[in-house]
């Protein structure tokens, strides 16, 4: 009863952030509204963390399995693929290492910077 | 092969659960960081079919519901993140900035590689929105005129590769903080990455899950003010 009950509050909110998407003209992705919903009825008191957090947790627990079709899927796409290939991979392996570099490190240095005027205050 | 498998439609999961599990496995013998589970799973699953000459369709008729999964498994992202609220709200400021520092990183990028690489305007645009979720991305390449095809692939390549490389760079550049890390892959690598950092701690996954939502609408916005720079 108990996963059941887990089941259709999650499958409920993801259903309910599906008919955001088909309302709403915003470019954002159902399963986006239905995160930040889920996020609103928690903060409200209106679903109590035990009753999505079994499920929810094994979802996300085997959520990279779920991207194994789509890459997979990259195959299908192999010959427009293979003509750019050698700048995409280029650009797409720097870039990401860049990214990660630059958010990472600005992230450390503003959360210091928050860390040390909190300590200032008190 | 294909004409027996055709008709079985847990190939699909059967084949792709199983390559997970195996490399879960190998991944957890070696602790090899490069060998990481969705990858290795999907050369494993790519060998298969290639092997064994079954179409892709025969694969994805049944994978595809391990697919469908996505949605609702990225609606359960609010839980990490409503379980770390009190992080996020001390450091609110510093989140964003922190993303959109990335957002700016990944445009400033692609914009300057592809430039130096005299890429077309329309490859340009087609990887701009490379370190986002793909739902949002794909939109944002077709409002630009770009391939969507390849944009799609570009993400899943990004999520992939950042996913790969994640605690590398996190120990080349001195990334030590467990929000900073969250943050980084979710903003460079999307759910993909949000997948790799709810393995690293709650703390990260929850600050990956909300890159996916911040640094996707930044994007947006973004996007169409430097799309005809190139």
């Amino acid at each position: 009863m108990t996963l059941i009950k887990q089941g259709a509050i999650i499958f409920g909110v993801t259903m309910a952030g599906e008919i955001l998407y088909t309302l709403l003209p915003f470019p954002v992705p159902a399963g986006v509204y239905g995160l930040f919903l889920l996020l609103f009825f928690l903060l409200g008191g209106l679903v109590k963390l035990e009753q999505v957090e079994t499920v929810g947790m094994f979802l996300l627990d085997i959520m990279a399995m779920m991207f194994i079709p789509a890459t997979v899927g990259i195959i299908e796409s192999k010959d427009l693929l293979l003509e750019v290939a050698v700048p995409y991979m280029i650009i797409i392996s720097l870039t990401t290492i860049f990214v990660m570099a630059v958010t990472g490190r600005t992230a450390q240095f503003l959360i210091g910077k928050l860390s040390e005027r909190g300590k200032g205050n008190e | 092969m294909n004409e027996i498998l055709k008709n079985s439609l847990y190939f699909g999961m059967t084949v792709s659960v199983g390559s997970y599990l195996a490399a879960s496995w190998l991944k957890k013998k070696t602790g090899w960081a490069v060998l990481n589970p969705l990858l290795v799973s999907s050369v494993m699953v790519l060998l298969f079919l290639v092997i064994f000459r079954v179409d892709y369709q025969t694969y994805n008729d049944g994978a595809k519901y391990l697919s469908y999964l996505l949605t609702p498994a990225t609606v359960c992202l609010a839980i990490p993140l409503y379980k770390q609220l009190e992080l996020l709200k001390k450091y609110f400021p510093a989140v964003i900035g922190a993303i959109f520092s990335g957002v700016a990183a990944s445009a400033a990028g692609v914009f300057a590689l592809a430039k130096v690489m005299g890429l077309e305007h329309e490859h340009y645009v087609t990887l701009l929105p490379k370190s986002i979720t793909t739902a949002i991305g794909m939109g944002v390449s077709e409002e630009a005129g770009g391939i969507v095809t390849l944009t799609v692939i570009s993400i899943i390549i990004t999520g992939v590769l950042g996913s790969v490389i994640a605690e590398a760079v996190f120990k080349l550049i001195g990334i030590t903080h467990p929000m900073a890390k969250g943050l980084a892959l979710g903003t460079s690598a999307h759910a993909v990455g949000t997948s790799k950092a709810l393995e690293l701690g709650e703390i990260e996954g929850a600050m990956s899950s909300l890159s996916i939502a911040v640094a996707g609408l930044m994007t947006v916005i973004l996007v169409p003010l430097i799309s005809g720079l190139l």
